[in-house]
């Protein structure tokens, strides 16, 4: 795209977030998500949309990490699970390594499907209870014959777990042995068994608590060190974001409204909503938390049935002008690869 | 800012815990589940006596004895004797084989259908969906032994009929309570997980959603058990089952309503052989339901 952000991201990285390349690696355009609500028993027929994702675009590079913020229900995990075919998409493209991943038919999303995995929020229902830990995670293997041999394939599960701080033993326990942060190291190894180059995080540390969720937070950048990985890297819990992310893309109610590094989002924020969203992250110090201003944005997330026309934010925005009732705003790159959704910026 | 730095990276590798034995969960659970063990021996009775009825039965079932016609309970006829001289009691070994082999048949092979139907609705969803469960609602309108009756008169009389009869009303109900709770399963991340992983259809619903609604399947093929026995009781009752001479417990009872005035036990045994299985098989499946229910299990 261009060569500052990609500098800026490099010398950055280097240091701490592993080897950004230039190559893109996914590019998402347009993509657009409704869910239809249907009324009518024998013969279903629409009435409205849930737009759940309204026309998001983003790319990301071979191993960057990508965090996606926002607050529930706007649209972070389904942007997930739509680049992982989990749902079909209504509109728009997901490239990936130049194919379109909407555009595949079962026999290639396969191929894909190898490459792209995924980590889940909660660590209790991402693994199934009647399957042993070994068959969760050699399963894969098996199924698409990447390691046949019985013996081998045993070797790489404990490896595998190993690598994810487990002893290989425990690839002869069942799920509910385990505590909430070994699950989460399962699960992780399950998303490594096939090789993938590119994992979706949804949510992945959420639901640990905070010194568990350290722990796997510097697993998961090892392996990207590790294995070259790339992270789509969805979280409403910024800190995290901050400290994995090479950039971050900020959504609100099925829109993305402002994307850049991370650095540059977290110090100079210009869209009003990530402004707010910042702010409402409280300062470990009380002292501190009661003498800052805080802003807070009036009324509440409206319906994704019916998103106010124009900028999607604008009832609830402090910069408004009548004309952002009418306009949608263009997802503009305002300063180099500091791309804003608003025209008051 | 989680000061990650801080945190020890690679995780201790932790303690694996130690395994139940299973011998003690058997005995926890007989102590809790008295009526299911109960019920479980009367099961397991039947079994023993259709497995070793050429043992443990006295005589021939079909072997007529002229001149000893409808006696009453004796030394030689512990339970006496039908219209042809034939001992009911060993009569009763015999048709326990009709009983059980027509009840397992018909719950296994019922619920069986309707728990891969149940599971393939629920994760398919959408037309197919719409359109199974609308053919189930068909079948459903019907009271059992309405439907059995109806596929018995078309088919005709004989055992692989009468299955055939009783397997068809189960497979909705089936299909229904397991299409509810995989319904539920669909949504659940590691179904996510399995597509994310490219698997089949096919071993996504056989793999994955279909040993998580083992529960209700469990609960159907206990509770179908018992209903099995007593709609094949029914239907050989009313002569559309198993035709004689072979020895069924219905059957018995319909030759024993000419002559239960003069000779009760001709009616008794075979009722009092009815009800005990059938109440066996629903206790043990009112435990099994317990168990497997986990908004019960905490007790």
């Amino acid at each position: 795209m261009n060569e500052a952000q990609a500098q800026a991201g490099s010398d950055y990285g280097s240091q701490f977030r592993g080897q950004v390349s230039n190559e893109t690696l996914i590019t998402v355009k347009g993509l657009k998500m409704h869910f239809p609500i249907t009324e009518g028993v024998l013969v279903p027929r629409k009435v409205a949309d849930v737009k759940a994702v309204d026309g998001v675009d983003f790319f990301i590079r071979k191993g960057e990490t990508l965090g996606l913020v926002g607050e529930s229900g706007c649209g972070k995990t389904t942007t997930g699970r739509c680049i992982l075919r989990l749902e079909d998409p209504t509109a728009g493209e997901i490239l990936y390594d130049g194919k379109d991943i909407c555009q595949l038919n079962n026999k290639e999303l396969i191929d894909v499907r190898k490459k792209i995995q995924v980590i889940f929020q909660d660590p209790y229902s991402s693994l199934n209870p009647r399957m042993k830990i070994g068959d969760i995670i050699g399963e894969p293997l098996k199924v698409h014959g990447i390691i046949p041999d019985e013996a081998k394939r045993r070797e790489r599960i404990g490896y595998l777990l190993g690598r994810c701080g487990l002893h290989p033993d425990f690839a002869d326990r069942y799920p509910h042995e385990m505590s909430g942060g070994q699950r989460q190291r399962v699960g992780i190894a399950r998303a490594l068994a096939m090789e993938p180059e590119f994992i979706i995080c949804d949510e992945a540390v959420s639901a640990l608590d905070v010194s568990i969720q350290a722990q796997v937070i510097n697993l998961l950048e090892e392996l990207r060190d590790e294995f070259k990985l790339t992270y789509l890297f969805i979280s409403h819990d910024l800190s995290v974001v901050r400290h994995i992310c090479h950039r971050v893309a900020v959504m609100y109610l099925g829109h993305m409204v402002e994307l850049a590094d991370c650095d540059e989002l977290f110090d100079h924020p210009m869209h009003p909503y990530s402004q707010a969203l910042l702010n409402a992250v409280p300062i470990p110090d009380p002292d501190l938390e009661k003498t800052r201003a805080h802003t807070i944005i009036k009324g509440e997330i409206p319906s994704p049935i019916n998103p106010p026309p124009g900028c999607v934010f604008h009832p609830r925005c402090p910069l408004a002008v009548d004309s952002c009732k009418k306009n949608i705003p263009d997802f503009r790159e305002v300063r180099p690869g500091h791309w804003v959704a608003c025209t008051e910026v | 800012m989680v000061t990650v730095s801080e945190v020890q990276t690679e995780a201790q590798f932790e303690e694996v815990a130690p395994k139940k034995p299973w011998t003690q969960i058997a005995v926890d659970l007989s102590r809790k589940q008295p009526l299911g063990v109960f019920g479980l021996a009367i099961v397991v009775a039947m079994i023993i006596a259709a497995a070793l009825a050429d043992v443990v039965a006295p005589y021939n079932p079909l072997q007529e004895h002229f001149d000893s016609m409808l006696s009453g309970p004796s030394e030689d006829y512990l339970l006496g004797t039908d219209e042809f001289g034939r001992d009911i009691l060993s009569r009763l070994i015999y048709g326990s084989r009709t009983a059980l082999l027509v009840g397992f048949v018909c719950a296994i092979v019922g619920s069986t259908a309707g728990l891969v139907l149940g599971v393939a609705s629920a994760y398919f969803g959408g037309l197919f969906d719409l359109m199974l469960q609308r053919i189930l609602d068909v079948f459903m309108a019907f009271p059992l032994i309405i439907l059995a009756l109806a596929v018995v008169a078309t088919l005709g009389p004989g055992i692989e009929n009468v299955m055939i009869a009783i397997i068809l009303p189960f497979i909705p109900q089936c299909a229904r309570v397991v299409r509810s709770n995989a319904l539920a399963i669909r949504e659940i991340p590691y179904v996510d997980a399995a597509r994310a992983l490219g698997f089949s259809d096919a071993r996504i619903i056989l793999r994955h959603m279909v040993p998580n609604v083992m529960a209700p399947y469990l609960i159907m093929l206990t509770t179908f058990l018992g209903q099995a026995i007593l709609l094949e009781a029914s239907l050989s009752f009313l002569g559309l089952g198993v035709q004689d001479p072979i020895p069924a417990w219905g059957l018995m009872l319909t030759n024993a309503s000419e002559f239960f005035e003069g000779a009760p036990w001709v009616a008794i045994y075979p009722g009092v052989a009815i009800s005990l299985s059938v109440f066996g098989f629903n206790l043990f499946g009112d435990s099994v339901r317990d168990v497997l229910d986990p908004k019960l299990r905490s007790r």
